[in-house]
């Protein structure tokens, strides 16, 4: 395979240094580097960062591939900066067994842009009422660490403790969305002074936070792992700075969108914009960004949800909720996190890239930028600011909400286990199975 | 004006010329000739995604008597899940040449989302959207205030310091939302009464006053009182605990109506519940505005439509 010799890249937004790439790993870090035949890469002006991972994805294959497939869903990840997606379970058939599982696992692996790792159901179907197999899918191939019903919340409590208890055999850990299905029922935006004036059915921050703070509780008390996706209230950001102070064993997660837009943009009923949980309110924005500088929120997660045009081009009651968010999300992270003082890039390759690949258990991906780890990294350019358009979006679906909005930076390369799936800006048209050998 | 989608952003200048061209409109209507040539060659749809024949039939009667030509389209249930899309509905619309599209939809912004989409280029008149709005309503609503509060010296004015109160189920109401900004954007006071569970979790930004008690509202002697249509599937939410207690509570029975000043007058856009909502002595009285309401109407959705396919698109 190509060795690469990158030249001046900042690590982690840092002091500038050489890095070489062999064989795969990173074979040397340091100042005046050479190494005879490796293609030179000159990272004057970029910051590496370890390859992001990112814990919460769609990618709707199998059942829903008219949105997104596993390798179109890869490739997005990989215009990104992102070199790990988990990949939720809400397909058709759902990822509830071992076999559809190991399925994704090995669509991931013929694709070649990123690691795929499934998430495994919790309940069967999704349905909130048995236990899916969830010991099956743990010991399959795809060594199944991270489970959640996402789409839907698992609210029957006897049934969450049940999970959260049973996850401990093979240290999984249960991820909640966090939303009573009765308090929520034809929720169409967060509920508050917007949703009066629009008549659009309230959802209530109180269907996050009450079943979030059940949660914590139900996880103190069994001593199992909670991770919370998808966090969008401020009162969701107080419930679990308690927990933790409490020692409670969660984590929480809040998507790119959550950081930068609110309930406003809802005003024009342009479908872009609905997204499940809603966009809330500023103080909810404010709320979850102090959360992810203090540490109470761990990672960020795109909740990329791809839909095709007609599931978005509708009147707002009939559009489906989510947004596309992997070739966005280090730009709006950017945007909302850096450009306002209160992370770092040694923060976002925390956040974005080390924090979720331990949450997920993943040994061999969120590994820092250190000689001997996986040659898996991306070259950032923080400098350009420039509207983020059709052209920026490589999956099958169009529904960003950021199409024409000013976002800042632009990644340049990506490196997978020592493969550029991004060259120079631009996506490597396919990877072939000779980049893993 | 190019549409009319709601009465949120309607300024109060508008409001008056819409309001006063109405009141043309309705001389027109006692000659003996009803009919005016003004909207000849212009074609009007009728396009209702629920059934709603009074307020179609309003419409279709401001159209013809202004002499468009009117295509009622009946596409009940919508959505991608049942069928056509709005999209494509929209599309065949504009390949027949439509001029202005009366829509009525279940979903909050359909209009909005029509008139902005690009799918058409016709004028779109939001005819009610979810419990959004239902601004030729609200329009009519103050059409009828003024008329029977001013008489023939109507034209020009606004709703200065006149005290309206607005009771029943202002959750669900477009009727509510759109007289809330269309009244007070003319001046009017206005205040609404209701169960709390049917008022929406924050009004703040509602400029009126709120209460609980209908007793209390009365004996603040409004101008107008203007009760909403309750929908009986909303006792089975838990919103209120029986029909009786509604009545009881938030009807306007004979009692109240004896209470109201001589010279309020009691409105309800239709159909009413009588017995529930409003007694039949309040339905009946000579307070009651119900039919004029209905007459007065046409001759807003006229103006609307004169405006919209007359006025400076011409």
């Amino acid at each position: 395979m190509t060795d690469y010799l990158i030249r001046g890249a900042q690590l982690n937004g840092t002091d500038a240094a050489d890095i070489v790439l062999r064989e795969g790993v990173i074979a040397e870090i340091g100042t005046g580097l050479s190494h005879a035949g490796a293609t030179v890469v000159d990272a004057d002006g970029l910051i590496a960062l370890p390859g992001l991972v990112d814990l919460h994805t769609h990618l709707r294959e199998p059942g829903y591939e008219a949105s997104e497939t596993i390798l179109t869903g890869s490739r997005a990840a990989a215009a990104g900066g992102f070199t790990t997606v988990f990949a939720m379970p809400n397909t058709s058939p759902v990822a509830d067994t071992a076999g559809v599982v190991e399925q994704e696992l090995a669509l991931g692996e013929a694709a070649g842009y990123v690691q795929v790792q499934p998430i495994g159901a919790v309940t069967v179907g999704q349905k909130g009422e048995r236990l899916a197999e969830l010991g099956a899918m743990a010991s399959s191939r795809a060594r199944v660490r991270v489970f959640s019903d996402d789409g839907f919340c698992v609210f029957d409590p006897l049934i969450m403790r049940r999970a959260l208890e049973y996850v401990k055999a093979f240290d999984g850990v249960v991820a909640q969305h966090a939303q009573d299905p009765r308090l929520t029922e034809g929720a169409q935006m967060n509920e508050g002074t917007v949703s009066a004036e629009l008549g659009l059915a309230g959802w209530p921050a109180v269907a996050e936070e009450s079943i979030i703070a059940r949660d914590v509780l139900l996880a103190e008390h069994v001593g199992s792992r909670l991770h919370v996706c998808h966090l969008s209230t401020a009162g969701s950001v107080d419930i679990i700075r308690w927990a933790k102070k409490r020692g409670v064993n969660v984590t929480a997660e809040v998507t790119p969108h959550h950081l930068l837009l609110t309930e406003d943009l809802v005003r024009g009923y342009d479908a872009r914009f609905k997204v499940n949980p809603p966009l809330r309110r500023d103080e909810d924005v404010q709320a979850v960004r102090e959360g992810l500088a203090d540490g109470t929120i761990d990672i960020v997660a795109t909740d990329h949800a791809p839909h095709p045009a007609e599931n978005k081009s509708c009147e707002w009651q009939a559009a489906a909720n989510g947004m596309v968010g992997l070739e966005s999300a280090l730009r709006v992270v950017h945007a909302a996190m850096i450009e306002t003082g209160l992370l770092t890039w040694t923060d976002v390759a925390r956040v974005m890239s080390a924090a979720p690949a331990r949450i997920g258990r993943l040994d061999d991906a969120g590994t820092a930028l250190e000689v001997g780890a996986p040659a898996s990294l991306t070259l950032y350019d923080p400098s350009p600011v420039r509207p983020f358009g059709a052209g920026d979006l490589h999956g099958l679906s169009g529904n960003s909400p950021y199409l024409g909005r000013e976002l800042p930076g632009d990644v340049r390369w990506t490196f997978f286990r020592g493969a550029a799936t991004v060259s120079d800006g631009v996506l490597a048209e396919t990877m072939t199975a000779g980049a893993h050998a | 004006m190019r549409h009319l989608l709601d009465t949120k952003t309607l300024s109060r200048d508008d409001a008056i010329r819409i309001l006063d061209v109405a009141e043309d409109m309705r001389d027109t209507q006692s000659r003996e000739v009803k009919k005016l040539p003004t909207l000849r060659g212009k074609t009007v749809v009728n396009l209702f995604f629920e059934d709603s024949t009074r307020t179609r039939i309003s419409f279709e009667a401001a159209a013809k008597r202004l002499s468009a030509d009117v295509i009622n389209f009946s596409a009940k249930g919508s959505s991608v899940s049942k069928g056509e899309s709005l999209q494509d509905t929209a599309q065949t619309l504009q390949a027949m040449g439509a001029d202005a599209v009366v829509i009525r939809h279940g979903a909050s912004g359909a209009p909005h989302t029509l008139a902005t989409s690009g799918w058409i280029t016709a004028g779109v008149v939001n005819a009610g959207d979810g419990t959004h709005e239902h601004p030729t309503q609200a329009l009519l609503d103050a059409f009828t205030i003024r008329k029977r509060h001013f008489g023939d010296a109507s034209r020009g004015r606004d709703l200065a310091g006149l005290r309206i109160t607005i009771v029943g189920d202002v959750l669900h109401s477009r009727v509510a939302r759109s007289n809330v900004w269309l009244l007070t954007t003319l001046g009017a006071e206005v205040t609404l009464v209701a169960p709390p569970t049917l008022v929406p979790q924050d009004v703040s930004a509602w400029p009126v006053r709120i209460l609980y008690d209908l007793d209390e509202a009365v004996a603040a002697k409004p101008d107008a009182i203007m009760m909403l249509r309750i929908q009986l599937e909303r006792m089975n939410a838990a919103y209120f605990p029986t029909e009786r207690e509604y009545s009881r509570r938030w009807g306007l029975d004979a009692r109240r109506l004896k209470a109201l000043p001589e010279g309020s007058i009691v409105m309800h856009p239709g159909p009413m519940n009588r017995g529930l909502e409003i007694s039949a002595d309040a339905a009946d009285s000579p307070q009651s505005t119900v039919l004029e309401q209905v007459s007065n109407g046409v001759s807003v959705r006229m103006a609307a439509l004169y405006l919209l396919l007359a006025g400076e698109r011409a």
